[in-house]
């Protein structure tokens, strides 16, 4: 894929179950994407987890990860999303 | 690095609370497409649109899903057309071919709509100006998706009253050419005082002349998100509440300065200008008066609403002017009726008055904005609220606008659909006493002392 410099932001939002992480990660592994941090709380009553990850090394580019990673959500009940770092970045750095 | 935190933040903004870019605007010049041929002219025009923003409608998908950030409009302004076409067009039905092709090359690249079927007459109208005014009903009325706007007035040259008396003709011939759907059509046309150059807001974008050849200009939007930052201080002072409103009012700037930037790198244009609006849409959670009521006011029109106003559109400019490396275009809080949900409400609970918002023009940022009047108000009433709106922009040294909508065969207590974002109005009562001698004098008002700086 075409190379870039920024890093991506996975989050998972729902009802907390059994594997989430492990779904997610095997997914991740299977595509060669590395994973730099995660974090998990639990915000308003939800289950709330975030990733962030280094897509430069995938073998399938942003948009087919996002949408795979969506449809995985569906499967086990929570929301995904993958968005890049800089849309966060902006809004909370100066 | 980002924390869970600030990211569960972000994507509340976008899911709860209606956080998103309004409209990616590219500006191009159409300088460059002018012939004396008026086959040749609108064949440049087509051929210019069509290669400049080729890409605009993907690149903008591209960015909502990379960001995650929803981007509701893509968006053209061009030169004003009549400064295009004036060296081929004889007469108004020559402009409206043009008006035509602008619908067209839109279709072609995906656009929702396009602007700049316009004429700057601020001072006096050329032969052109006043053949495309004239051609504006039966543009407006041929195409979708032409937005056309008239620049009649300014700090610097005073008030054209010859162009304001044609332009309150002009607005009720539109309206009765699309009668049969609740004149619709006026809301794709615009007048103002002191237009910028780098508007992207429909209707009253166009591509200035001062600007180069292509430009991206990005209009944010986010009343929702200010407006639940505000629930969290209710009560406090003032100084709490401004700060609030700068700090969100930067949060939301920042997303639009980061789409501008990815815009202008994919589609290889230069960056033009974040507009840091407020702009609302009819949905439940995306309004400005719902800002109001929550700074304190039972509706938006209740004695305060011009202060509260005041401050909103300051705290909102002054949070976003650090947050972009260039702002332009309106920038500040709109206060349209029809696309209001919270404004809506204050004028079937008769808090807000014709009067009342034209007073709120003069610390918001623009002017009179969808405001459905009775279709049987006469052109020189029309023409008298109009001269009114430019002259509060004249000696306030800012921009107004009136975008008004008479809307034929219905009267004060009808309602009228708009439709999607446009939404709906109640029509709201015009004064009915006469201005016809003040209106009927002809020629121009002068430019006021102050702009006389140099």
């Amino acid at each position: 894929m075409e190379k870039t410099q920024s890093k991506t932001i996975i989050t998972v939002v729902g009802k907390d179950t059994v594997g989430i992480i492990a779904k997610v990660c095997t997914y991740l592994s299977e595509q060669h994407i590395n994973v730099l941090d995660i974090s998990q709380t639990i915000i308003d009553g939800f289950f709330n987890m975030m990733m962030i990850v280094d897509l430069n090394t995938s073998k399938t580019p942003f948009a087919e990860c996002s949408a795979a990673l969506e449809k995985l959500g569906e499967e086990i009940g929570v929301t995904i999303k993958c968005q890049r770092e800089e849309i966060f970045d902006m809004m909370h750095r100066i | 690095m980002i924390n869970i935190m600030e990211v569960s933040e972000t994507n509340k903004m976008v899911e709860h609370e209606n956080l998103d870019v309004r409209t990616i605007t590219i500006g191009i010049s159409l300088l460059d497409c002018i012939d004396s041929d008026l086959k040749k002219l609108n064949d440049n025009i087509y051929k210019k649109i069509t290669t400049v923003a080729k890409d605009l409608v993907s690149a903008g998908n591209q960015i909502e899903q990379e960001f995650g950030i929803p981007i509701v409009n893509k968006r053209i302004s061009v030169t004003p057309i009549a400064l295009v076409g004036g060296a081929a067009c004889k007469t108004p039905e020559d402009f409206a071919t043009i008006a035509d092709t602008m619908d067209a090359a839109a279709k072609a690249v995906g656009v929702n709509l396009i602007g700049g079927y316009s004429a700057l007459v601020s001072k006096g109208m050329t032969k052109a100006d006043e053949l495309l005014i004239r051609s504006i009903p039966m543009a407006l009325c041929r195409t979708e998706r032409v937005c056309s706007s008239v620049n009649l007035a300014s700090t610097k040259t005073g008030i054209n009253m010859d162009a304001v008396k044609l332009m309150g003709e002009i607005l009720l011939e539109v309206a009765e050419q699309s009668k049969d759907r609740d004149s619709v059509d006026c809301m794709k046309l615009v007048v103002f005082c002191n237009a910028p150059d780098d508007n992207p807001f429909m209707a009253g974008a166009f591509h200035g002349v001062t600007e180069a050849d292509a430009v991206i200009n990005v209009g944010v939007s986010g009343p929702g998100v200010v407006k639940t930052a505000l629930e969290k201080v209710r009560g406090e002072n003032f100084e709490v509440l401004c700060e609030t409103i700068k700090k969100t009012a930067f949060k939301v700037t920042r997303v639009g300065q980061l789409v501008a930037q990815e815009a202008s790198r994919i589609l290889n244009i230069p960056f033009g200008i974040v507009d840091l609006s407020l702009a609302p849409t009819p949905a439940i959670g995306d309004s400005v008066a719902d800002i109001l009521c929550e700074i304190g006011l039972e509706y938006a029109g209740a004695p305060g609403t011009t202060a509260a106003l005041a401050l909103l559109n300051d705290q909102v400019k002054k949070g976003g002017v650090m947050a972009s490396s260039y702002v332009g275009g309106l920038s500040g809080a709109f206060i349209p009726v029809s696309e209001d949900q919270g404004m809506i409400n204050a004028v079937q609970a008769n808090a807000i008055t014709l009067e009342k918002l034209e007073a709120m023009t003069c610390v918001c940022s623009v002017g009179l904005d969808m405001i459905a009047i009775p279709g049987d108000t006469k052109a020189t009433t029309i023409s008298g609220i109009i001269a009114d709106e430019m002259a509060l922009g004249m000696i306030n040294q800012k921009t107004t606008a009136a975008r008004l909508i008479p809307v034929i065969g219905k009267g004060v207590g009808d309602t009228v659909e708009f439709g999607g974002l446009f939404g709906y109005a109640p029509i709201m009562p015009v004064n009915q006493y006469s201005c016809d001698a003040f209106i009927n004098r002809g020629g121009r008002i002068p430019a006021p002392i102050h702009s006389f700086k140099n």
